[in-house]
């Protein structure tokens, strides 16, 4: 097997990455800037024996993609802004009862129907934390239709590791973006699968972890397992009043992913070994903000960019620890101020500054080497 | 005294450590469940390939007391969860329980949807005319004139006839029952689980406690005799015709039963294709 080369806007390359990390159920809604990979999946799924399906609207996506993972498949849907907005509450399902699956939000100038058809990169917060209740999730942010390819199958793989809603979070630049894509050859590249129960029916507990995660029977294997969504104990069963079993459920819930946030760390660094100075961004801001470091470079400035691939959980300790030998931090992000309260969280309020865009158009190089020297300059 | 604890001919249907239930005395959920648990006897359904999806409320909860793989999910959206079950795993006979509130007021669209597309799945809605676990708020089932915590003055909106909503959608099983008609209503259960595409059975069922004491019917038992005096079995009907108001008839029965192929058989067919 040998690898191929192919020339993919990011939606589609998002779409292969599916099918090669074994999603067999697609359930979607139309929405720009999105339905390239409703498209793509539509045509392609049947070719792997897998399933398509347009539902009625976002909400019954999302429940249909949770139906579908407990029904064995790996499940995906994608969306943007308005949809994302409507499929929350069936994220947080999949968050209580530890469904994988994968949700991408190609997102768009928001708030409300916003701009359609331009770049946004303001549902970060809403990725985190856009459902009820306290609950992790996993969010990945692709620069490039190459990373939308990668950064999809890492996104299957985590939600089957760690049984929790993973958010692939891109943007409409790098959906609709051409470039090239190397799918490697299918020996290389790592799939990872659900973990089954390892013990007979009568003494399998649902929701009993060893390392946080449960083992997932599903349905028609013999296990009769009670999926709930309300407060339930490690046998899966409901515990509504009870606030010991809530208090263990939900710091588990919640602790899978922060306790495990320096392995689900994923940072590009580039120019920071003598940086003083360091821009830190995610999806297509990274890439102007990458082209600004390089002309500011050429230019004598000591300034390096932080790329967040892996956005939640957030690398509070990564970011804390760089706090002592970077002057000045410019987080560069097509919002007005999301990823900017994190790091301002971990390295201080005089440390942080903003170089923010409300939508609809992405960051020149040039405007972020303004800002560079601005800083800099300590201005 | 202590009352020794014997077992129930239908304890291998359910997960006997969550009884006693919650649902009130008088409800009709008891009776509903104890009907479906003797369809499924007299059926040859592999339990193992049973899969029970609800979504909130008193009805709701029917998932978490049947010994399957149950699933208990989000507000209205039992059936498009349903719809990804039973399409990932083909071999999974799927049964959606839930009341009139959950399936036709928050989860009306998606009802409506899959019943068009003739999903493989059997519904099975009780409906007592009212949201009773939130305390008996108005419906899109109150009858005009009923009165609900939140229609003081009695109800001015016009209710469904669900099975009308069902046949208009596409549904290719249609039947109503009141909790009253045990065996007619196990009949429907069996016929329902052994159709192919999407099934539809109503069951209208008392709630003393959050509608009947507000409706001049306080207890169970006087909402079974009024079900005993006011229903009428129409069976083949057309279901426009059996519209439920205050103080009428209520009109029972099977209105449909065709046949239509079902969305599954059409992707599976269509991978088929995909694939050669």
């Amino acid at each position: 097997m040998k690898k191929q080369i192919k020339f993919y806007s990011g939606n589609i390359a998002a779409a292969e990455g599916a099918l090669v990390a074994g999603c067999r159920f697609f359930a979607g809604y139309p929405i720009t800037p999105s339905s390239e990979i409703a498209e793509h999946m539509a045509l392609r799924l049947p070719q792997v024996g897998g399933v398509f399906i347009q539902m009625e609207d976002e909400l019954a996506s999302m429940a249909a993609i949770l139906g579908a993972s407990w029904g064995g498949a790996k499940s995906m849907t994608a969306t943007s802004g308005p949809g994302f907005s409507l499929m929350q509450e069936n994220i947080g399902l999949g968050a209580m009862t530890e469904t994988p699956c994968v949700v991408i939000n190609v997102q768009r100038a928001g708030p409300s129907t916003g701009m359609p058809t331009l770049v946004g990169q303001a549902d970060v917060m809403q990725a985190r934390w856009g459902s009820h209740g306290d609950y992790e999730i996993i969010a990945l942010s692709p620069f490039s239709p190459q990373e939308c390819f990668d950064l999809t199958i890492k996104a299957f793989n985590l939600a089957e590791e760690y049984r929790v809603p993973v958010i692939v979070l891109m943007d409409e630049s790098v959906g609709h973006m051409f470039e090239k894509v190397v799918i490697p050859p299918k020996d290389k590249i790592k799939i990872v699968e659900r973990k089954k129960p390892t013990v007979p029916p009568e003494k399998y507990m649902a929701y009993k972890a060893e390392d946080f995660v449960p083992e997932m029977a599903c349905a028609g294997e013999g296990y009769n397992v009670h999926v709930t969504g309300l407060t339930h104990d490690e046998k899966g069963y409901p515990q509504a009043t009870d606030p010991e079993v809530q208090d263990r459920l939900v710091r588990r819930l919640c602790d899978k992913i922060r306790k495990n946030e320096k392995k689900l760390r994923d940072i590009e660094e580039y120019e920071m070994d003598d940086a003083e100075i360091a821009i830190v961004s995610f999806g297509i801001s990274a890439r102007s903000s990458k082209a600004a470091v390089r002309f500011a470079r050429q230019h004598g400035y000591k300034v390096g960019l932080i790329r967040l691939k892996t956005i939640w959980p957030f690398p509070d300790e990564y970011f804390e620890k760089l706090a002592d030998e970077i002057k000045k931090f410019v987080v560069v992000e097509i919002n007005y101020g999301q990823i900017k309260l994190e790091v301002e969280r971990n390295v201080g309020r005089e440390k942080t500054h903003l170089l923010p865009k409300m939508g609809g158009e992405i960051h020149k190089p040039e405007e972020i080497y303004r800002k560079i020297k601005e800083v800099y300059n300590g201005n | 005294m202590e009352i020794e604890a014997k077992s129930h001919p239908l304890d291998r249907y359910l997960r006997a450590d969550r009884i006693p239930h919650i649902w009130c005395p008088g409800c009709g959920l008891g009776t509903v469940l104890n009907c479906f648990l003797h369809a499924l006897e007299e059926t040859d359904i592999d339990l193992k390939n049973l899969a029970v999806v609800s979504g909130i409320g008193c009805t709701g909860r029917v998932a978490g007391y049947i010994n399957v793989d149950s699933y208990h999910t989000t507000h209205g959206r039992a059936v498009p969860f349903a719809t990804g079950l039973k399409l990932a795993n083909p071999k999974l006979k799927v049964v959606v329980f839930s009341g009139d509130g959950d399936l036709f007021a928050i989860g009306g669209n998606h009802f409506i949807h899959a019943a068009r597309r003739n999903i493989d799945m059997t519904v099975i809605c009780v409906n007592n005319y009212n949201y009773g676990m939130t305390g008996g708020q108005l419906g899109p089932t109150t009858p005009l004139e009923a009165r609900a915590t939140t229609a003081p003055y009695g109800n001015i909106e016009h209710p469904f006839n669900l099975c009308h909503v069902a046949a208009a959608s596409g549904a290719v099983y249609v039947a109503r029952w009141t909790s009253l008609h045990v065996r007619r209503l196990k009949e429907s259960m069996k016929e329902a689980l052994n159709k192919k595409g999407f099934s539809f059975v109503e069951i209208i069922a008392p709630c003393p406690t959050a509608f009947g004491r507000r409706n001049k019917e306080p207890t169970g038992l006087e909402t079974l005799k009024y079900y005993k005096e006011h229903s009428v079995i129409k069976h083949g009907i057309d279901p426009a015709e059996a519209d439920i108001e205050m103080g009428g008839d209520i009109v029972v029965g099977k209105f449909v039963d065709i046949e239509k192929p079902t969305f599954d058989e059409a992707v599976h067919e269509l991978i088929k294709k995909a694939r050669k």
